[in-house]
C-alpha cells in the first residue's frame, strides 16, 4: 500500500522536471501558429534530444559528485569526427558510427582516469580536456564542412509512422540500453554512493572507484551520441566553440531542473532528459509569442531562475545553522 | 559457553597515530557464542582497537589470528570477508539511497549482471526482521530516518552480511529504550547461534545485563579481563581511571560570587538533544559541562551561540531575556560572547589564509573605519594577542596551517580574544594538542576569569575539569544529570555520574556501595 508513496518520493525530482515541462510545452503548442502537430513536435524533438544526450552525460558525473565541463566539448568533437567518418556504403558507415562512439568512451575515460586515479578536481580536469578534445576537432575541421550519410540521417531525424519523432525514440532506446542497466548495476549503485557520502561508502566497502570511472567514461559514450545527432541535423561537421561551452552550461541547468542533486548521490537521466527538454522549450517560447529575439537570454535566464528556485524550499526546515553549510 | 579454543585472539597490537600512542601492546581474545564488553574511557583506545580489527586501520605491530591462523585486513572488505563485521559510532550509512539499498551495499544480489530489486527487498526485510526492526520500510530513504531507526538499519546491514564476530561500538547510544529492549534480545539471539559478540558500552547496566566477559582499556592498553558480574561498579571505575595525576593546573581563585549570572539557561530545550537544561555562569567563574562525548554538550554550546533554531526555554544576559539568532548577535558588543569551536580546521580557521587574516576575522568590525581597516590598530591588537598567547609563528604573514596544532588552537583564541568577550565558551579547546600549550591555555582560562570572564567549557578530558572549574554540570541524554562544586569535582564523582550510576535521584537500581 504504502509502496507507492516511497516510489513518488523517490521520483519527486523527476517528476517536478515532467510538470514544467509539460506546463511549457502546452503554452509553446497552443500559441505556435500552427498548433499541436507531429511537424510541430518533430522539430521541438530534435532540438531537445540533442540537449537531451547530454544532459544525461552530465547526469552521470553529477550524481558521482563531480561535474563535467568537457561534454560539450566531446559533443563537438565527435561531430567533427562523424562528418569524416560516417559516410559511404551501410557497412563503411556502421564502422564509422563504432568508431564515433568508442572515441566518446575514451574521452570520457580519458576525463574519468585523470579525476579517479590522478585525484584532480573534476572541474579543473575537464576544463583542461575539453579543451584539448575542442583543439582536437578544430585540427579536424578547421573549416565547417563535411558530410553525413543522409539515408540515415533523414531516418533517424524524421518520423516514425508519419507521427512519432524518430530521435525520441533513438533517445528511448539510449536510455534502456544505457541508463537503465547502468543505474541497476553494482557500478551505477557505487556512483550514486561515492557522490551521496563517499567515507560511508568506503567503510560499507563498495567499489567506489570503478563506479566513478564507469560514469565518466559512459558519460562520454552519451556526450558522443548526441555529437552523431548534431551531424545528422545540420549534415556538416563545425568545431564551433561557443556552441560546445553553451551546451556544457545548459546541460548542468537541464540537470539541475530535471532534479539532480549537484552535490550528488541524487537524482536520475530521466529528469534530467526532462529538464533538457523543458529548458530547450522555454528558450522556443519567446518565438511563439513573436517578442524580440534581443529578449531571449534575459527571460529564459528569470525562468531558470524560478524553476531551480523550487528546490531550495527545505532550507527552511533546517534547524541547526550549521547544516546550511553542509 | 565454556571457554573452547578462541576464535578470535590480538596479541601484542600497538598503534601510532603521529607522536600519539593510541594503542600500546594491547591483546585481545574472543570466543564464539559469547558476548564480550570492552569498557575503558573517553581515549583509552577502544576505537582504535576495534577499527583495527574491522580493517580500517593497520597495527604498527603484533598479530591477530583468527581460527588459528594469521589474519590481517588491508579493507574494511577484507575484514567483512573474514566473517568480522563493525557496527560503527559514526554511522556507515549512506543517505541518499533507501534502507534496502544501503543493506545489501558491500554485495548486491546480482541477475543477468543487474542488481535483483526484488531479491534485495527480501534480503532487507529478512535483515530487518532479524534486528527487530521490521516497522522500517525498505524503500525509506535512509536520510529522512531519525537517528533511533538508522542505528537500526545499521545493525540490520550487519546482520545482512552473515558475520561471525559483530563489533557494536556504543551501537545503543542513539536508541530508544524499546530499541534497546528489542537490541538485546537480538544480540541474545545471536550469542546462542554461536556468534562472537563485541560489545562497547558506556552504559553500565547494558554491560550488566549483556556481558559474558569484560576487558577494561586504560591509556591504550588491557587492564583488566574478568568474568562478567565478578566486579563491582565501583571497581571497575577504579581499574577505568587508575593513573598518575599530573600538576599543571594554575591555583582556584576563591570565587567571589556576584549577584546575577552573566550568562543564564531557564528551561533550554532543542529537539530530542536538549533536554531542559537550567544553569547560570558568573562573572569571573569557570564552569565545566562533563559527561559522556555526545550528550549534548556541543548542542548547548551551539544553542547559546545562536546556531540552533527552534530552540524552546529562555537565555538570559546579565539577567536581561534575549533571543541571539546568529553568531554575529552573539559576539556583539551587548552580549560579548566568543565560542572557541570544537574542530579548529573547519569552525575555527580559514587554514590557506594567513595568520594576520584568521586573528582580524572576529574583530574586523571593530578594526574598520567605514569599511576601511585600520592597519596600524589591527597590527597593535595583533601585537598584544601573540604576545599574550605567545603564538610561535614564523611571521604574520604564513598560512595558518602552517602551524602546530597547539599554536593553530592559540590563534583561535587570539581570534576571539581581540574582540575582549565576557562570555567565553569553550569546546573541548585541548583536543590533540600537546601538554604544553594545554598548560598555557588552563593558565589563560583562569587569567580571563580573573579579569572577569564568564567561562564555560566542555571538555572530554576529566583532568581538565577537576583541574580547571569552580563546578561542573555533568550531561547526560541531554539534560544535566549532577552538579559537582569546588572538593566534589573528582574523577571518580565525574566517571560515575557521567555513566548514570549512583543516579542521583534517578532510581536505585545500581546497588553500588561507595
Amino acid at each position: 500500500m504504502k509502496d507507492w508513496r516511497y516510489l513518488m518520493a523517490e521520483q519527486r525530482g523527476t517528476l517536478l522536471a515532467l510538470g514544467i515541462f509539460i506546463v511549457m510545452f502546452i503554452i509553446y503548442t497552443t500559441n505556435h501558429p500552427a498548433g499541436f502537430t507531429a511537424n510541430v513536435v518533430q522539430t521541438a524533438a530534435n532540438k531537445g534530444v540533442l540537449l537531451a544526450f547530454v544532459a544525461m552525460a552530465q547526469t552521470l558525473v553529477v550524481i558521482t559528485a563531480g561535474i563535467d565541463l568537457s561534454v560539450g566539448m566531446i559533443l563537438l568533437l565527435t561531430n567533427c569526427l562523424a562528418s569524416w567518418l560516417v559516410v559511404g556504403t551501410p557497412f563503411e558507415t556502421t564502422l564509422g558510427v563504432i568508431a564515433v562512439l568508442l572515441a566518446g568512451l575514451v574521452c570520457g575515460a580519458i576525463n574519468g582516469a585523470i579525476v579517479i586515479y590522478g585525484r584532480l578536481q573534476p572541474i579543473v580536469a575537464t576544463i583542461a580536456t575539453g579543451a584539448v578534445y575542442y583543439g582536437i576537432g578544430l585540427l579536424l575541421r578547421p573549416f565547417p564542412g563535411g558530410s553525413v550519410n543522409e539515408d540515415l540521417a533523414d531516418a533517424l531525424t524524421g518520423k516514425l509512422f508519419d507521427v512519432i519523432p524518430t530521435s525520441l525514440v533513438a533517445l528511448l532506446v539510449v536510455v534502456l540500453v544505457v541508463w537503465v542497466p547502468f543505474s541497476r548495476s553494482v557500478f551505477g549503485r557505487a556512483a550514486y554512493a561515492a557522490g551521496s557520502s563517499e567515507t560511508a561508502a568506503y567503510m560499507s566497502g563498495v567499489p567506489i572507484r570503478r563506479g566513478k570511472f564507469f560514469a565518466y567514461m559512459l558519460a562520454g559514450l552519451l556526450a558522443s551520441i548526441g555529437g552523431l545527432f548534431l551531424t545528422f541535423f545540420t549534415y556538416t561537421g563545425e568545431a564551433a566553440y561557443a556552441s560546445g561551452n553553451a551546451y556544457t552550461l545548459f546541460s548542468i541547468a537541464a540537470v539541475v531542473l530535471g532534479g539532480v542533486s549537484l552535490f550528488g548521490g541524487k537524482g536520475s537521466a530521466i529528469g534530467a532528459i526532462f529538464g533538457a527538454l523543458a529548458f530547450r522549450t522555454i528558450g522556443d517560447l519567446l518565438f511563439v509569442f513573436d517578442f524580440d529575439p534581443l529578449w531571449q537570454p534575459l527571460f529564459q535566464g528569470v525562468i531558470l531562475l524560478i524553476a531551480v528556485s523550487l528546490g531550495a524550499f527545505a532550507l527552511f526546515r533546517v534547524r541547526n545553522r550549521l547544516e546550511w553549510f553542509l | 559457553m565454556d571457554g573452547a579454543a578462541p576464535l578470535f585472539r590480538m596479541e601484542g597490537i600497538s598503534k601510532r597515530y603521529g607522536g600519539v600512542r593510541a594503542l600500546e601492546k594491547a591483546d585481545l581474545t574472543v570466543t564464539a557464542g559469547s558476548i564480550h564488553a570492552i569498557l575503558g574511557e573517553n581515549g583509552a583506545g577502544k576505537s582504535t582497537l576495534i577499527k583495527i580489527m574491522a580493517g580500517v586501520v593497520a597495527p604498527d605491530e603484533g598479530a591477530m589470528t583468527l581460527d588459528g591462523s594469521e589474519v590481517s585486513f588491508a579493507s574494511p572488505a577484507a575484514a567483512n570477508q573474514a566473517g568480522i563485521v563493525c557496527i560503527f559510532q559514526e554511522l556507515s550509512l549512506i543517505p541518499e539511497l533507501s534502507v534496502a539499498d544501503n543493506i545489501v551495499i558491500s554485495d548486491p544480489p546480482k541477475r543477468f549482471g543487474m542488481i535483483d530489486r526484488k531479491a534485495q527487498r527480501r534480503i532487507a526485510e529478512e535483515a530487518l526482521a532479524r534486528a527487530g526492526a521490521s516497522d522500517i520500510h525498505p524503500r525509506a530513504l535512509v536520510k529522512d530516518l531519525p537517528l533511533s531507526r538508522r542505528q537500526m538499519v545499521e545493525i540490520a546491514k550487519a546482520l545482512a552480511r552473515k558475520p561471525r564476530i559483530l563489533i557494536l561500538d556504543e551501537a545503543t547510544s542513539a536508541l530508544t529504550a524499546a530499541d534497546v529492549a528489542r537490541v538485546f534480545e537480538v544480540l541474545k539471539r545471536l550469542r546462542s547461534e554461536g556468534l562472537a559478540l563485541l560489545y562497547i558500552s558506556h552504559r553500565m547496566n547494558e554491560i550488566a545485563e549483556l556481558a559474558d566477559h569484560c576487558t577494561v582499556f586504560r591509556n591504550g592498553r588491557n587492564v583488566a579481563s574478568y568474568k562478567a558480574g565478578t566486579k563491582s561498579d565501583n571497581e571497575v571505575v577504579e581499574l577505568m581511571i587508575g593513573r598518575e595525576y599530573r600538576h599543571i593546573f594554575p591555583p582556584k581563585s576563591a570565587s567571589a560570587q556576584a549577584a546575577t549570572p552573566v550568562l543564564e539557561a531557564r528551561n533550554l530545550s532543542w529537539a530530542d538533544r536538549l533536554d531542559n537544561i537550567s544553569l547560570g555562569v558568573r562573572a569571573g567563574e569557570v564552569v565545566g559541562l562533563g559527561g559522556l562525548d555526545g550528550q549534548g554538550q556541543r548542542e548547548l554550546l551551539l544553542a547559546f551561540f545562536g546556531v540552533l533554531r527552534g530552540l524552546r526555554g529562555e537565555v538570559l544576559i546579565d539577567g536581561k531575556p534575549v533571543s541571539i539568532a546568529s553568531p554575529r548577535a552573539a559576539s556583539d558588543s551587548g552580549v560579548g560572547m566568543a565560542l572557541i569551536p570544537e574542530d579548529r580546521k573547519t569552525e575555527g580557521l580559514m587554514l590557506p589564509m594567513t595568520v594576520r587574516e584568521n586573528l582580524s576575522f572576529a574583530a574586523l568590525d571593530r578594526l574598520s573605519k567605514g569599511g576601511i581597516i585600520d592597519r596600524a590598530a589591527e597590527q597593535r591588537l595583533i601585537d598584544d594577542m601573540v604576545g599574550l598567547l605567545a603564538i610561535k609563528t614564523a611571521g604574520l604573514d604564513i598560512p595558518v596551517g602552517a602551524l602546530s596544532g597547539g599554536n593553530q588552537q592559540k590563534v583561535v583564541i587570539a581570534k576571539w580574544l581581540m574582540r575582549q568577550p565576557r562570555i567565553i565558551l569553550l569546546n573541548d579547546p585541548t583536543r590533540g594538542i600537546d601538554v604544553g600549550t594545554k598548560q598555557e591555555i588552563y593558565q589563560l582560562m583562569r587569567k580571563l576569569a580573573d579579569q572577569g570572564a564568564a567561562i564555560l567549557f566542555y571538555s572530554t578530558d576529566y583532568d581538565e575539569l577537576i583541574g580547571c572549574c569552580d563546578r561542573v554540570l555533568v550531561l547526560y541524554d541531554g539534560s544535566v544529570k549532577r552538579e559537582l562544586v569546588g572538593a566534589e569535582i573528582t574523577e571518580h564523582a565525574l566517571i560515575a555520574s557521567a555513566l548514570n550510576i549512583h543516579g542521583e535521584g534517578a532510581g536505585q537500581s545500581q546497588g553500588a556501595g561507595a
